[in-house]
């Protein structure tokens, strides 16, 4: 601040007022802003920003939507919490921080709930793995079952519903017919 | 009126607990007038409970504010449509409208079933009544809708904003009525248990009942899901919450039994499996509504912590054990009458079907529940969300799709290599086809390559089937292929309208996968200002903003913003999305300001307009568009699911062989008759 002199800080000021003022000439007040939910600040280009996106996708919002923060701030547009966690991202990239450094401060200051997948280690690892587990063991007796059922199937004499004087001419022409059916 | 509506919740309780008693000792007993007396009671507790309904909405329509459910739920102002929604928009009018229905279903069953199917009544109507009575002591002792306020207000409190919507009209009571509905299937198990006669004929009796239940699901889980879309404004219409899983749990476990108890039917197995999935749907459906009920998981669903939630968690521990203790007692009953031949066979690939599904519905629970299960065990707080479902699920579900196409191919009892060469080649050609074609498109993502490649093998499948049966009706009766596929949908509908079902399924699978592609972003723009946002399928669309006007409606202030949209810089259309400040009678604000989405629909891609909200008061707007693929295909596949489904259940149409204990032999599916030869 220092730097700029009291002539540039007015010109600055009055630029930024008559940009303001400008804006709200240009885009004209409405009846009852009240009525239009919560004020919103300009978009910017961290908004939009894809890797910002994507670290919020990660992280639950802490309003108890179970929605993350990307989600919940631009869902309703009236969590008070979202917009928040929102800055608190952009604040932690803005120092340089990599996106798994972010996540691991939002851990570290509100807990694993902060995710919205729980970190795969140590009990974690029975919620993502149980039910893979569960399917293949399941998947194991049933095989293991199937097996059993059609040894004893094959050690007990076929019964047919076919009178037993079918001739091998008429029991062929009954699998010429299967056939045509399954053709 | 209120007086004569908690008159009738009482008298439904007597009667409902007489209904219970009479309904067990005269099954049990073998005395005909106490059975005759269950009978009766089904239909007096339908009655009793109309008159609450009854009373409950005159008391609505009357503004009867005096009625704590009323004043909290509706106000003066609000329109006629979402008036008869109230009913069942909050806690205690909702256990009302289930008793009610269920206490239909229940005289229903008692009026309709056929006579043969007699012996297991007495058991069914003491099973209805019993679940009816507990939702109804839920009702008297902690939840009642007839309770009074201590004064009476000028004006409600309004509906929750986001429940003045069609799809909320219609989303729940279906997916009650779904919940509702498995009580009948629920009740002829718990018969056919208590009564030995355990055979295919309570099978019978249950099948419509089950396929009506799935149907009512099906409906409900589409209806939430565009309730979810086009009311809550965050772009998509499945975010695996608590609730949504709560649904479709007993949604996979009746698809399970739907394709189960076709073996059962046509060979006698599974007796124990099929009576397992009716029970546990059951038991899961009860779940459900205990999660929604009790606050036990955060969830935007949920209804209000109450003390409802100990009344359903003590029903469900008693109702397991219960079943539990019943089901195993009976096991050296529920013996196969027929052998497994080979693990290529139908039967073996729906047993394979059956894990699959039994395998989603675990990990969905599994999930739902973890959150829980980690605090009790580590005391660590976590949270379960969409990361995690799509990550166990979405391999599950494409393995389940396959088995989709898989199923039909292979025939009953034992397959020969031959005929799996002749059965899977056009199907799989398609698929291995769709795939190249996807590639060459330049589609990489791994997940949508799968779910339309295979769906593209299941369609072959479909396809191949209807071709096969027409080329045979055309063969033999010389009926043209049009015809043909008509006389195939009426002659053999479960068949048929199953295949069309399976059409359903790929069409929901592809438009999931279209998610994968969706675009999106934010802009802040004045009168005139435009955004662009380049979609997926390679066009630009161009959002202009008009402006914004304000106005007042019947119970609301609107704020709307009027967008013109251009594809490629041609004109398309507008949109309008608003923001919705609610208002009593009295002006008052009643909920904190909502969102109305703007939606362009059409067969590639939805654009999805959110109006955020206004910089400085001004008409300057922060807008959210977002382009999302497909998703008319997820509607339209809920409109064929739900067809499909219509042609299974519509009565008549298919004989369908029943493997009864007394029939000798196991049976293959086709029947032919031998002519003499010329």
């Amino acid at each position: 601040m220092s730097d700029i002199s009291r002539r540039g800080f007015l010109a600055a000021a009055l630029a930024t007022a008559g940009a303001v003022i400008q804006d709200t000439v240009r885009a004209g007040r409405v009846y009852d802003p009240d009525r239009a939910g919560r004020a919103q600040t300009p978009i910017t280009a961290a908004d939009n920003d894809a890797r910002i996106q994507a670290i919020e996708k990660k992280l639950r919002c802490t309003c108890g939507c179970g929605l993350d923060i990307y989600t919940c701030r631009t869902t309703d547009f009236q969590c008070t919490y979202s917009p928040g966690l929102h800055q608190e991202v952009l604040r932690l990239t803005g120092r340089g921080k990599t996106a798994q450094q972010v996540i691991d401060e939002f851990v570290a200051q509100y807990g694993q709930a902060a995710l919205m997948a729980p970190p795969k280690r140590g009990f974690n690892l029975a919620g993502y793995f149980v039910p893979s587990i569960a399917i293949i063991a399941a998947a194991a007796i049933l095989v293991r079952a199937l097996r059993r059922w059609t040894r004893e199937a094959a050690a007990v004499p076929v019964r047919t519903t076919l009178p037993p004087t079918a001739t091998p001419e008429e029991l062929e022409r009954l699998q010429r017919e299967l056939d045509r059916l399954d053709a | 009126m209120p007086l004569l509506g908690h008159l009738s919740l009482w008298v439904a309780f007597l009667v409902g607990l007489w209904g219970a008693i009479t309904g067990f000792v005269g099954g049990a007993r073998g005395r005909g007038d106490l059975q005759q007396s269950a009978r009766h009671a089904t239909f007096a507790l339908c009655g009793a409970l109309a008159v609450a309904v009854l009373c409950l909405e005159v008391a609505i329509f009357r503004h009867d504010f005096s009625l704590q459910y009323v004043a909290s739920r509706t106000s003066r102002n609000l329109p006629t449509f979402y008036l008869w929604s109230a009913l069942y928009s909050g806690q205690e009018g909702s256990l009302l409208f289930w008793a009610a229905v269920l206490s239909l279903f229940g005289a229903l069953v008692q009026a309709l079933t056929s006579r043969r199917h007699r012996a297991y009544l007495p058991y069914v109507a003491a099973v209805t009544s019993l679940v009816a009575t507990f939702f109804i002591s839920v009702m008297l002792f902690a939840a009642n809708p007839f309770q009074r306020l201590p004064f009476t207000p000028l004006d409600g409190q309004g509906m929750n904003p986001q429940l003045q919507n069609p799809g909320m009209v219609f989303h729940p009571p279906m997916l009650y009525l779904g919940y509702i509905s498995i009580t009948i299937p629920f009740a002829f198990a718990i018969a056919a248990l208590l009564t030995k006669k355990l055979d295919a004929e309570w099978l019978v009796a249950v099948r419509k009942w089950a396929i009506l239940s799935w149907l009512f699901l099906s409906i409900g889980l589409i209806l939430g899901m565009w309730w979810a879309y086009v009311e809550l404004g965050w772009g998509g219409y499945w975010a695996w919450d608590p609730v949504e899983n709560a649904a479709l749990l007993p949604w996979l476990v009746l698809t399970a039994f739907l394709h189960s108890v076709m073996i059962q039917e046509k060979r006698g197995m599974l007796k124990k499996w099929n009576l397992a999935l009716i029970l546990g749907a059951w038991l899961l459906s009860i779940f459900g509504t205990f999660l929604t009920r009790s606050g036990v998981i955060a969830s935007v669903h949920s209804f209000t912590e109450s003390p409802v939630g100990h009344f359903f968690l003590w029903f469900l521990l008693f109702a397991a054990a219960a079943t539990a203790v019943l089901y195993v007692t009976r096991l050296p009953l529920l013996e196969a009458e027929a052998k497994l031949e080979s693990m290529v066979s139908r039967e073996a690939s729906f047993l394979f079907n059956n894990l699959l599904l039994i395998g989603i519905a675990f990990s969905v629970l599994w999930g739902t529940l973890f959150p829980i299960l980690s605090e009790a065990v580590k005391g660590t707080k976590i949270t379960v969300g969409p990361p995690f479902f799509n990550q166990v699920n979405v391999p599950l579900g494409l393995a389940l799709l396959a088995m989709t196409g898989v199923g039909p191919l292979i025939a009953w009892r034992r397959a020969s290599i031959p005929n799996l060469q002749r059965q899977f080649a056009v199907p799989l050609t398609t698929g291995v086809f769709v795939l190249l074609i996807l590639l060459v498109a330049g589609v990489r993502d791994f997940g949508a390559l799968m779910a339309i490649s295979i769906g593209g093998f299941v369609l072959g499948t479909v396809v191949q089937e209807f071709a096969r049966g027409a080329r045979a009706r055309h063969r033999q009766y010389g009926e043209p292929t049009p015809y043909a596929i008509v006389q195939l949908l009426a002659r053999n509908r479960r068949r048929y309208g199953g295949y069309i079902v399976h059409v359903a399924i790929v069409l929901l699978f592809v438009a999931f996968a279209g998610m994968a592609f969706k675009t999106e972003t934010e802009a802040t723009l004045r009168p005139g200002e435009s955004a662009e946002l380049k979609g997926r399928d390679g066009h630009v669309y161009t959002f202009t903003h008009l402006g914004i006007s304000q106005y007042n409606a019947l119970n609301r202030q609107v704020t709307a913003a009027l967008i013109d949209v251009r594809r490629d810089g041609k004109a398309i259309g507008r949109l309008r999305t608003e923001k919705r400040q609610h208002v009593n009678a009295l002006g008052n604000k009643t909920f904190e300001p909502s969102t109305e989405v703007g939606i362009m629909s059409g067969l590639r891609v939805d654009l999805y307009v959110v109006l955020a909200g206004l910089v400085n008061g001004t008409e300057q707007a922060v807008f959210r568009f977002t382009i999302n693929p497909l998703v008319w295909w997820v509607w339209f596949g809920g409109f064929v699911l739900v067809i499909g489904g219509l042609i299974v259940l519509w009565p008549g149409g298919a004989p369908v062989a029943i493997k009864g204990s007394k029939a000798p032999f196991a049976q293959a599916g086709y029947a032919v008759k031998l002519e003499p030869q010329a």
